[in-house]
């Protein structure tokens, strides 16, 4: 990895801070401003959304004026915590990988905020809501441009904040409280990784800085740097929902369906997979660290994948293959330098994508009174035609057909994990890849015959649906959305269809991030890249005709059959959270009773019994004051005649 | 007559006051006990006194007397006080501090 010698920023950059400080203003305007912003409280929420992705842009535009080499920026303000030899600077780093996260997060979290006015209209906390999403995108944003790893930490506990609070944001019933709280607890085990490596770096290289952690990388001993980055990358599976703390997202759905496009599938799920490129230069030094998170990614690629085949939750579905997405990205990071450039391709891709899949969710589940089932779905392509058409257009970028998005940075992930060097590595990484890509392909198209093909399971008032058991439930009238919501659909659909073919034209997007990830000569697949993208597709085509099969061609139950042994295992999220129960919970549960038993007995056992021995003693000593005086008389008369006795003995 | 016999008469009356003092409840009864005893005590100053010739112990069995009858005033009025608000002169009835 070539580090590339940082620059103090000039005029545009330094408005950097801009971009933290509007959404930040905002949220903190709609908060405190109370009812009186109930009427436009959205529309500032959306404006300061906007106007950062303004001030995005204008940076972008001022990076884009500057040569290849002279695209690190820091943007200082000032000292923040000075502590005698240690000491950490407020400043943002302005540079590519920042600023492709800056132009997404703002970018698709503009749309999602367009989307939310019509999606939470009728929602009476519609200011809260935005509020929070603010909060989140500012969070985000000084999450990526920040110039030290204590600052990075600061939006990083912000994001999981703005994510609790947008998860319980219904916290009126009681399972989405304890999704909240489920997905703040799993993080706060990551956030434990991040804080161990944090403290690291300061033992190692004295300073916190991004850029000089990099540069002092090269020098600092392997164990040390393999400590950091197994830290940083337990920090990246909470924030990620990488294996084995994954088990959060999918109860994360709980949330509004924008926050689940924003937070849990374009952005804050995949500040993991930032942490891990941004801290390149660590892993570099530490390939064990390397090779534990392409084998993270690659158990969470497959883990995924198989729970997203049994879910019949739409969103769940969607949630599980944005895991599974994730874990393309994690393995795609842990190639090193070959795959770091991907991983942020692929990033960038699924980000519209997948936000495009879930608002288009969002859109179906509007039109049938908030129905998730899709059991309870199918044949909904005529009555809501955009949705359909811009959730086949997320459909075909995310398993990857050419020449959508999905393909141009999945079949690099797959190639790049071919030409991984070692004599098991590029056959294992390469062949779960592969095997990922047909089970991706499966899903996802199951997901959409499902919802939008098929026979009818729905009451649409003429009764039952032809050859299929009797539909319970409420009459469906399915209809398209409002135009602020299909709008951003539309705008995600179109990045999911031309994003990836548009910045793949000459690795543009790769040279673009050269200056971060170095530059890398592409080593040669062990097997030809035809071969693979040949595979690859057939793939992709057996996958999407099994599901077409079993859920298009085929009527499909609207009460979920049993299954097979796997089927149910998958629906149970291959049974993660009986083992984190098992494992983690129960044993918690008896330390902490073992515990609370040890201190009602031996601490408050002995301090009580101390008190009590005194206060029997002094029961005993309070029956020797009868009050008969006779008995005092004679204890005198006793005393008497001893004292005289020792007299005279002593005379003797 | 051998000095002696009075030093034991003195203990003799002293252990019959010692006596009373701890076996009997009546604090008038308990009073003379301890009058006995005072004046066994004084036998036996008195007798020491003639022993050796020295007339001290018969200036301490005055003031013994003078003691005595002091206490005796105050001992009556305090049984005369506890008789009046308790009926009773036994010593085991007093045995709490509050009335």
């Amino acid at each position: 990895m070539i580090t590339t010698a940082t620059h103090a920023a000039s005029a545009p950059v330094t408005a950097a801070w801009l971009l933290v400080a509007l959404p930040l203003l905002s949220a903190a305007v709609l908060l405190l401003a109370g009812r009186r912003a109930e009427r436009w409280g959205h529309w500032l929420g959306v404006a300061a959304s906007a106007g950062a992705f303004v001030v995005g842009a204008v940076l972008w535009f001022a990076l884009l004026g500057r040569d290849a080499e002279d695209r690190v920026l820091v943007a200082s303000y000032g000292s923040w915590i000075p502590a005698g030899d240690f000491s950490v600077d407020l400043g943002m780093r302005v540079d590519p990988l920042a600023m492709t996260f800056v132009l997404l997060v703002t970018f698709v979290g503009t749309l999602i905020h367009v989307y939310s006015v019509a999606y939470m209209a009728h929602d009476a906390h519609r200011r809260r809501f935005f509020a929070y999403l603010n909060l989140f995108v500012a969070a985000m944003l000084l999450l990526v441009l920040a110039d030290s790893y204590v600052l990075l930490f600061v939006g990083w506990e912000g994001v999981g904040l703005a994510s609790y609070l947008l998860i319980g944001f219904w916290d009126h019933e009681r399972p989405n409280a304890v999704a909240a709280k489920k997905a703040f607890v799993v993080n706060r085990i990551g956030d434990i990784g991040m804080i161990v490596a944090v403290m690291a770096m300061v033992a190692v290289f004295g300073t916190t800085d991004i850029g000089a952690v990099s540069e002092g990388a090269a020098q600092a001993g392997e164990g040390w740097l393999t400590l950091i980055g197994l830290a940083l990358l337990l920090a990246a599976c909470g924030k990620s929902a990488q294996f084995p703390l994954q088990s959060w997202l999918g109860d994360a759905m709980a949330g509004p369906t924008p926050v689940s496009a924003l937070i849990h599938a374009a952005t804050m799920v995949t500040a993991g997979v930032y942490l891990v490129v941004r801290s390149g230069a660590i892993y570099d030094g530490a390939p064990t660290a390397q090779l534990v998170v392409a084998v993270v990614g690659a158990i969470t690629l497959l883990f995924g994948a198989i729970v997203g085949c049994a879910k019949d939750d739409i969103k769940k579905v969607l949630a599980a293959s944005t895991m599974s997405q994730i874990g393309y990205m994690m393995l795609a990071a842990g190639l090193g330098p070959i795959g770091y450039a991907f991983a942020i391709f692929h990033l960038l891709t699924h980000g519209f994508f997948k936000a495009g899949l879930f608002l288009g969710a969002g859109s179906v589940m509007h039109g049938m009174s908030d129905q998730v089932d899709m059991r309870r779905f199918g044949a909904l392509a005529r009555s809501m035609r955009i949705t359909w058409i811009t959730m086949a257009l997320g459909w075909l970028a995310i398993i990857g057909v050419p020449p959508f998005s999905g393909f141009w940075s999945k079949d690099r992930i797959v190639e790049s994990a071919y030409a991984l060097e070692g004599t098991w590595e590029p056959w294992v990484f390469g062949t779960v890849a592969l095997v990922g890509v047909g089970i991706t392909a499966f899903y996802m198209s199951r997901l959409f015959f499902m919802t939008f093909h098929g026979t009818r399971r729905w009451d649409d008032g003429s009764g039952i649906a032809p050859g299929v058991e009797p539909v319970t439930g409420a009459v469906q009238h399915p209809h398209e959305s409002p135009r602020l919501m299909t709008w951003p659909m539309i705008a995600l659909a179109v990045g999911s269809a031309v994003l990836g073919g548009l910045l793949a034209i000459g690795g543009a997007f790769t040279t673009w991030l050269e200056p971060v990830t170095g530059h890398v000569e592409h080593h040669e697949p062990v097997l030809p890249v035809v071969a693979i993208m040949v595979t690859t597709f057939v793939l992709i085509l057996v996958g999407a005709f099994l599901a077409w099969r079993q859920y298009a061609a085929a009527p499909v139950a609207a009460i979920a059959p049993r299954g097979s042994v796997l089927t149910r295992a998958a629906r149970r999220d291959l049974y993660q959270d009986t083992v984190s129960e098992a494992v983690v919970m129960r044993p918690g549960q008896y330390l902490t009773r073992s515990l609370v038993y040890g201190d009602r007995t031996v601490l408050d056992g002995g301090v009580t019994g101390l008190g009590r021995a005194v206060a029997g003693a002094g029961e005993l000593a309070r029956k020797v004051q009868t009050g008969f005086v006779r008995s005092y008389a004679l204890t005198m008369a006793l005393g008497v005649v001893v004292l005289a006795a020792v007299v005279l003995a002593v005379r003797i | 007559m051998n000095p002696a016999n009075y030093v034991v008469l003195a203990a003799i009356l002293f252990t019959i006051g010692a006596t009373t003092v701890l076996v009997r409840r009546n604090a008038i009864i308990v009073f003379m006990g301890i009058e006995l005893m005072l004046n066994a005590a004084n036998l036996a100053f008195v007798t020491f006194a003639r022993m050796h010739g020295d007339l001290s112990g018969q200036v301490v069995a005055f003031f013994v007397m003078v003691v005595a009858a002091a206490e005796v005033v105050v001992g009556l009025a305090i049984i005369v006080a506890i008789f009046r608000t308790r009926r009773s002169a036994s010593v085991d009835d007093v045995n709490l501090l509050r009335s």
